[in-house]
């Protein structure tokens, strides 16, 4: 019996990555392929908005900026989903997924920080301040380099997969932080106008080409993360091929 | 010895990221401070290049508990002793890459960090400078106090407690000559030349220290 | 070319381990140490290979060997393979090997030293992926990467199974019959033909102590 349940579960443990790399293999081009144009028409309608009568043209620094920030936090998520999927159902993709989004939400945050530090000067004076809602975003992009260095620090991919799984369910505090800080605190950084209870406040002339930027910025996130996470899976496959012939090398 | 470099090199971007490591911590002091002292933009202005300067200090001063440790080790120290290459060079040429591999990645992560105390150009230029030329001494000291630990299990504090007072000068005149940069009657260059002698002189004294240790902790 | 040993004592500590120790070891032969635990069989192997100083006695490796001169020290003469294996286990075994072959001087070409230790094909893995026996086969083939004529090899045997340690004695033979010098510290066997014995034990400090 405890035969079977064993080859069961191996059989299970290699099927999953398999039947991955045959759905996305296909899919990745299509992906990549819409999130291109959707990204293109993004930036297309995100030019032909009108300028602020207050920040002038400095307003399309927005369009780059929101949907970044928004991704940043949507990774996070996603590799919160994927740290619980390691923990409780032991699913071995979900170690895949938490590490192949680590390093897409660490650039997203980045490049959210970087236009924001862009847009502040013009409009605060100054390339950073020290408030809540940018700290936040900054202790959220120290977490995913935390992560990254954690995941090259560990070298066995099981032992790691724990580790990682723990770290990024303890940090997902830092989000509601994140989202709510604005709220919270005095900030110089404007309160929530989109994502609100009572529906988004501002003119359709910026939100449709947000809202289009957000969903091109969301494809290009799942697009990268599916490439990432196809490239891990081989990266494992070539490690214990590795360890195979390491282990057969020079007879018994 | 180009092979010693490039080796040192290779192990250190292999091995858990040690570059990475660095720059997060020195990422982490840098962001610490202005929840210490408080916002206030113009105070973190004037306490910058004193931040930058320590926050630099602390994260070199990482991973210089394995500069020997690793080698030891795995017997490869003996091996190193053994060839016909000075040891005090063989200490040299790892300060260097340690440098090269901790050090350096700080002194370009600088201006990023210069930008978020909101320091002014020049005194983030200046800063710049003078841990570009600076840091290289923490790492050559550092490496007498890795020699002298070397056969410890725990050297990391106690090299820190070692290696902090030889480095005082280095953040002295590295941090008089950042504030030299900006603040008028206080000049740039000699705090800037004093320290370029500082980092030149213990690239001689502590390999050949570091060296010495090294040749007679073997067993 | 002849490695020579007068009247050698070495120290750890206060303690003395061995004394009175002379022995001559000619080109093209091999001394074999022995001797029980705590001899101090890995103390005279690190005495020659220039670690520890002799407290007293003298150490020299008399006549010349291709192109290196009477001036270079005993040390820059030696191959150590001591208990540990000199691996770094982040690098690839090409990588290691190539190090120490730019590090003293070239021998043969590190797939050939693979080749002799029986285990083609593994130069591209990470060291660190190796069994322990392959690790120590890796490190056997250090001393034909890189060319030096006096190995110092310490229980070189250990972690090594049968056919490897035949493997081993062939190198050693044909180490010699280049005219190279070969003192082992050992337990075991390590079937090599002609070789001289040492037995350590009979230097022990004088029974009063």
């Amino acid at each position: 019996m405890s035969e079977t349940a064993i080859r069961r579960a191996s059989l299970w443990d290699f099927a999953n990555p398999t039947r991955y790399l045959a759905i996305a293999g296909p899919a990745i081009p299509w992906l990549a392929g819409v999130t291109a144009l959707l990204l293109a028409a993004g930036l297309w309608m995100s030019f032909r908005a009108p300028a602020d009568y207050q920040q002038g043209a400095t307003v399309l620094i927005m369009f780059i900026h929101v949907p970044a920030a928004w991704l940043s936090m949507f990774c996070y998520g996603v590799m919160s989903v994927s740290a619980l999927g390691t923990l409780v159902w032991r699913h071995p993709l979900a170690d895949v997924s938490l590490r192949a989004a680590a390093p897409v939400g660490a650039v997203f945050t980045l490049l959210a920080l970087v236009t924001g530090s862009l847009w502040g000067k013009p409009m605060w004076g100054a390339w950073w301040v020290w408030d809540a809602r940018l700290t936040s975003v900054l202790v959220l992009f120290i977490i995913y380099l935390g992560l990254l260095a954690l995941a090259r620090a560990i070298e066995d991919p099981a032992t790691a997969a724990r580790a990682l799984a723990v770290v990024t369910l303890v940090g997902s505090v830092n989000l509601p932080i994140i989202k709510f800080s604005v709220n919270w605190w005095n900030t110089l950084h404007q309160p929530a106008s989109v994502m609100r209870m009572d529906g988004p406040k501002m003119d359709p002339a910026f939100l449709y080409p947000l809202l289009v930027m957000a969903l091109a910025y969301t494809l290009f996130f799942i697009t990268l993360h599916a490439m990432n996470m196809r490239n891990e899976i081989l990266r494992r496959r070539i490690r214990s091929m590795r360890m195979n012939a390491a282990r057969e090398a020079g007879g018994a | 010895m180009i092979a010693l470099f490039l080796r040192e090199l290779k192990l250190a971007s292999r091995i858990g990221g040690g570059a990475l490591t660095g720059l997060l911590f020195f990422l982490a002091v840098v962001t610490v401070v202005p929840f210490g002292v408080g916002p206030d933009l113009k105070l973190l202005a004037r306490i910058g290049p004193a931040m930058l300067w320590t926050g630099a200090l602390l994260a070199s001063l990482l991973g210089l508990d394995r500069l020997f440790q690793g080698e030891r080790e795995d017997g490869s120290l003996d091996l190193l002793l053994m060839s016909e290459h000075p040891i005090a060079l063989i200490v040299f040429v790892k300060s260097l890459a340690h440098w090269v591999a901790t050090g350096l990645p700080l002194v370009l992560a600088a201006p990023v960090f210069g930008l978020m105390m909101n320091m002014e150009p020049v005194a983030i230029a200046a800063s710049v400078a003078t841990l570009a030329v600076g840091t290289p001494a923490i790492s050559f000291v550092g490496a007498v106090g890795a020699a002298v630990t070397v056969t410890l299990a725990r050297g990391g504090l106690v090299i820190a407690v070692l290696i902090l007072p030889l480095v005082i000068p280095v953040l002295i005149f590295g941090v008089s000559a950042s504030y030299g940069a900006v603040e008028d009657p206080a000049p740039f260059l000699p705090p800037f030349l004093i320290l370029c002698a500082i980092t030149l002189f213990f690239a001689v004294l502590g390999p050949l220290a570091a060296g010495h240790v090294l040749r007679h902790a073997a067993d | 070319m002849k490695l020579v040993g007068e009247k050698l004592a070495a120290a750890r500590g206060e303690r003395r381990i061995f004394e009175g120790l002379s022995f001559e070891v000619p080109a093209g032969s091999a001394l074999v140490v022995t001797g029980p635990n705590g001899s101090g069989k890995s103390t005279l192997l690190k005495t020659i290979a220039g670690f520890l100083r002799p407290a007293a006695g003298s150490l020299k490796l008399e006549g010349q060997f291709k192109g290196l001169d009477a001036e270079t020290p005993l040390a820059e003469h030696c191959h150590y393979l001591g208990h540990a294996n000199a691996l770094k286990p982040q690098l690839s075994v090409h990588e290691n090997l190539r190090f120490w072959q730019q590090f003293y001087a070239p021998g043969r070409t590190v797939d050939e030293a693979l080749d002799a230790v029986g285990l083609p094909g593994v130069g591209d893995l990470p060291a660190g992926y190796l069994s322990a026996g392959q690790k120590r086969r890796v490190a056997i083939a250090r001393l034909l990467a890189a060319a030096r004529p006096v190995w110092l090899v310490d229980e070189p045997t250990s972690a090594l199974d049968a056919a490897s340690e035949r493997r081993f004695a062939a190198l050693v033979e044909a180490h010699l019959a280049q005219g190279g010098i070969v003192v082992a510290a050992t337990h075991q066997q390590l079937g090599l033909a002609a070789a001289l014995k040492l037995d350590i034990s009979q230097f022990a400090e004088s029974r009063a102590a």
